[in-house]
């Protein structure tokens, strides 16, 4: 391979046993990409798994991981590297089993072109249909299908041609510019690098040439300019400039810029790097900007054409595949990143899950891992995107969990809801300071979680009491009170809970804009939904209040008789018995009610709101 | 109106690269380049001076010094660091110091659990470096294919591979928990080829010991060890002779063999790389206790 090829990058898709480990083994070998001894761990390997007698196991290369190697499965992406003289070759390998959602979705996000493999036997199945799916909503535009074992169905060609007519037909709505099919034998090698001698009939490229000829600068060209900017690089006073990745278009110095979403406009004074300023640079470089005025712009920001900007919204709608094994919640809050910027966005409308195979739309209130929907996305501020059918590199996002950080959804922006743009806050004349002054106190929210039992609305009540002696204005919302009304269409499933707290959080944020001292008694059992909660507020105003009653102390109690219906399966979801709470790791303030009567509780409330409002 | 550029493999592996690097300098707050003093350190070394150009790279450079490297590698390191004007940050583990581990006396094992995988959690751990950048690429070994660009740890610095985080486009998640911390590989997609074209290409400065020279050396086992310094023990009768060789890959000169050639310059191995047969990490004398030993290693923190 010369020093000047380019660089293809594609993804493997099929079901377990359609021989795709064999044919990457297959394109590793023919592209002399294996050397000799892990040929010889090969030859070694294959005859220890007696797998396949005679020939090399070439699946057997492929197995990475201890686990997998036992099973014999491959159980996430891997990465396998190959060249020719044209190209340099990066495969994304993704299992075929039920995983596959996640894993393929990983693996499509940065292809350009997919290899879908047919097994000649069994013909086209719903799991191709699948594949096909995930990869176009993913924006490949580019597929093969690589029929195989054709060695099996005597290298028959009406079996090929029927194949090839059914992907055609179906793939017809999918919007791939290239569709090709090649009949081969990964086992054998037949038209995988080398052109067949059984097939004469057969006259398109092999599966090698095809990756090789691929033409898939047109999918990069003719995007408009944007460039996420990463870091502002200012070794002194003298320079600032704003390195990042060109993700689309060609920018060049002299052109005039905003950086979104602020609007702020500037002109490319230089575009920098380490070998010498560029006239000009285009999508994939990495470069550092300078820009001919003061503009504030920092990491998060996107740097684009005055002329050709993209989309700025705080409500989107978007594709999301869940990739978790605990749902997704409309309601909860996730960190969501999209570009270089990290927001906060919440799925306030879940539309539909969509069946992949058919692209068929169903009804859903929650995702499960490997599903994928169609939801309204609304941002804590506003985020630019281009549509991803439009721009690839400018319309991706990752969903991550606020509290243990791990990555559990990905998705993409199909566009910004109207409503959006258009309802802008109604400026009013009186304001909360104004309402707070005339009330002569602080406006709060005392949020108080715990059991069932646990004792919060007394307590609650006691406060509420002592603070009205005390002149304040309050008011008490309490979890049972609400759901008879406000909440009377929400149950007790995780989804309903969410909401049941997103919508209190609401009332009281607009309670507190009223002036008032507002105290919440709900068991809020989950620690995400305490925090969106603490995120509507002011710093300082929202007031955590653990309730700590051992399990059971609160089922000895049992004023209401619940834990015992729970306990005799009448009651389903009843926090503590089989539906968590997750104790809250910073409370403003924990009340022991082993030690502590609710009076005394009551008094220490008062207390501390007392003194935190004197200390400030 | 300029022609504009059209993005080689190299190009492009380039910029993934330096995109990689910048995510960890703007992401993380106390991040590290580890530097082993190979190849593939002094190509992350210059894509770090060019992505933070023209500002020096705003992050120091951690090398795990097991005091077994060879000579010419010291010797390098430090010309390098001055010459750049870097902060290099250099660490033993005193405790092995102390217990004199030695890989003839104590076993590779044993010694690279000591001098290696200890010694650069003790260095993460007292200078609260929460990312860690590594030269690994996944071409090296089976296991690697399915590592991460952006490699989770625990707070006990262990691998779990059922806990690793999907990577999508380039959107990559850089947040942590209490005392979790990232291995960061930017090299991952490039292949050991395209690590000499680049060093080709670029004429960047690697340790001599890549290009073939006579060197004193004894067979043991079908391998070709270095005698480098006088610590080597050598068997009744065993007697060093000048061969003319040069390494794949440089570690400890012990743990680490050379192969006979005769490629002196950049462009004789890469064209010598075209028609080898044999791939690198076999140069590397630790790996070959078992098939998953490398992935085993890994769970327990070794880089
Ligand atoms: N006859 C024949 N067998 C094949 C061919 N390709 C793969 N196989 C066999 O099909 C089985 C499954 O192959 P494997 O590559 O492990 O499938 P994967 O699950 O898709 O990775 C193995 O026994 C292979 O040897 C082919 O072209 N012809």
């Amino acid at each position: 391979m010369g020093a000047s090829a380019d660089l293809l990058r594609f993804i493997t898709c099929g079901s377990v046993d359609d021989g795709k480990s064999t044919l990457i083994g297959r394109l590793l070998y023919e592209t002399d990409s294996l050397r000799a001894d892990q040929l010889a761990s090969l030859e070694a390997d294959s005859k220890r798994s007696g797998r396949q007698a005679g020939e090399p196991d070439f699946a057997l290369l492929l197995d990475g991981l201890a686990a997998e190697r036992e099973q014999a499965i491959t159980i996430d992406v891997a990465y396998r590297y190959f060249a020719t003289a044209r190209r340099r070759f990066i495969v994304a390998d993704t299992p075929g089993h039920e995983q596959y959602t996640r894993n393929m979705v990983t693996g499509a996000s940065t292809a350009d072109a997919a290899v879908l493999l047919i097994d000649a036997q069994l013909g086209l199945l719903t799991q191709t249909q699948r594949h096909s799916c995930l990869v176009s909503m993913l924006g490949v535009r580019h597929v093969v299908i690589a029929v195989n074992k054709m060695d099996l169905v005597g290298w028959s060609r009406d079996a090929f041609e029927t194949i090839a007519a059914q992907f055609r037909a179906f793939a017809g709505p999918l919007g791939f510019t290239t569709i090709a099919c090649v009949p081969l034998s990964a086992l054998r090698g037949d038209n995988v690098a080398a052109r067949s001698d059984v097939a004469g009939w057969y006259e398109g490229p092999t599966l090698l040439e095809w990756l090789e000829t691929v033409d898939v600068d047109a999918d990069r060209s003719g995007k408009p300019f944007r460039m996420p900017v990463q870091w502002v690089n200012r070794p002194d006073s003298s320079f600032r400039g704003f390195a990042g990745t060109i993700a689309s278009g060609v920018v060049r110095r002299g052109d005039t810029v905003v950086s979104v979403p602020s609007g702020a406009e500037s002109r490319i004074a230089r575009i920098v790097t380490r070998d010498g300023d560029l006239d000009a640079a285009v999508a994939g470089q990495a470069v550092t900007l300078t820009l001919a005025s003061a503009i504030d712009v920092s990491r998060g920001d996107m740097l684009v054409h005055a002329a050709d900007r993209p989309v700025v919204a705080d409500q989107v709608e978007a594709t999301i595949v869940w990739m978790h094994e605990a749902p997704m919640l409309p309601g909860r809050a996730y960190s969501v990143r999209v570009g270089t910027r990290t927001v906060t966005g919440t799925v306030s409308d879940l539309k539909c899950r969509i069946d992949v195979a058919t692209s068929g739309q169903l009804a859903a209130r929650t995702l499960e891992l490997n599903d994928i929907g169609i939801c309204t996305l609304s941002f804590d501020q506003p985020v630019a995107f281009d549509p991803y059918a439009a721009n690839r590199d400018t319309g991706g996002m990752v969903l991550i969990d606020r509290l243990t950080h791990e990555t559990i959804g990905a998705g993409t922006l199909r566009f910004a809801l109207r409503r959006s743009q258009n309802v802008h806050w109604q400026f009013l004349d009186v304001d909360k300071r104004q309402r707070a002054a005339q009330k002569a106190q602080q406006p709060r929210v005392l949020w108080f979680t715990g059991l069932s039992g646990a004792g919060k609305s007394t307590i609650a009540n006691l406060v509420e009491r002592k603070l009205h002696a005390l002149g304040r204005h309050t008011y008490l919302l309490d979890g049972d009170n609400v759901r008879h009304g406000l909440n009377r269409d929400l149950g007790f499933r995780d989804a309903d809970r969410v909401e049941n707290i997103r919508r209190v959080a609401e009332v009281a944020r607009l309670m507190t804009d009223a002036g008032l001292i507002v105290l919440v008694s709900f068991i809020s059992p989950f620690r995400s939904e305490r925090r969106m909660a603490r995120e509507l507020f002011a710093q300082g105003e929202f007031v955590e209040i653990f309730v700590d009653t051992a399990l059971q102390d609160a089922e000895r109690r049992d004023p209401k008789g619940l834990y015992a219906k729970a306990r005799r399966g009448e009651l389903r979801n009843f926090t503590g018995i089989d539906s968590p709470y997750e104790v809250p790791e910073h409370p403003e303030l924990r009340i022991d009610t082993a030690t502590t009567s609710a009076e005394d509780a009551a008094e220490l409330i008062v207390a501390w709101l007392g003194g935190t409002r004197e200390a400030q | 109106m300029t022609a504009l550029p059209r993005l080689t493999h190299l190009d492009r592996l380039e910029a993934e690269s330096l995109y990689i690097l910048r995510e960890v300098v703007a992401a993380c707050s106390r991040p590290v380049l580890l530097y082993s003093i190979g190849k593939d350190s002094s190509v992350l070394l210059h894509l770090a001076l060019k992505a933070f150009h023209p500002a020096r790279p705003p992050l120091p450079l951690l090398h795990v010094d097991t005091t077994w490297k060879f000579r010419e590698m010291i010797a390098f390191r430090d010309a390098t660091a001055r010459r750049l004007g870097l902060d290099l940050l250099v660490h033993t583990n005193p405790d092995g110091l102390r217990g004199h581990i030695d890989p003839f006396v104590h076993g590779p094992a044993v010694y690279t659990d000591v001098m290696k995988t200890q010694a650069l959690r003790q260095a993460l751990d007292a200078q609260g470096f929460d990312a860690a950048i590594g030269g690994a690429r996944r071409d090296e070994e089976l296991s690697r294919a399915k590592e991460r660009i952006f490699s989770l740890r625990s707070a006990q610095h262990r691998w779990d591979p059922k806990r690793q985080r999907p990577e999508l486009w380039n959107l990559y998640n850089t947040q942590l928990g209490a005392g979790e911390t990232l291995r960061v590989f930017p090299l991952s997609n490039w292949t050991e080829l395209d690590v000499w074209q680049y060093i080709e290409r670029e004429r960047i400065e690697v340790v001599p010991l890549y290009f073939a020279a006579e060197r004193p050396v004894v067979e043991r086992g079908g391998q070709l060890i270095m005698v480098d310094d006088e610590r080597l023990p050598l068997a009744a009768g065993e007697r060093p002779k000048l061969r003319r060789v040069r390494f794949r890959t440089l570690g400890c000169y012990p743990l680490t063999a050379a192969i006979e050639s005769t490629a002196s310059t950049v462009a004789e191995v890469v064209q010598e790389m075209r028609t080898m047969r044999y791939s690198e990490r076999r140069g590397r004398l630790i790996d070959h206790d078992g098939t998953a030993s490398m992935e085993r290693k890994k769970r327990e923190g070794y880089f």
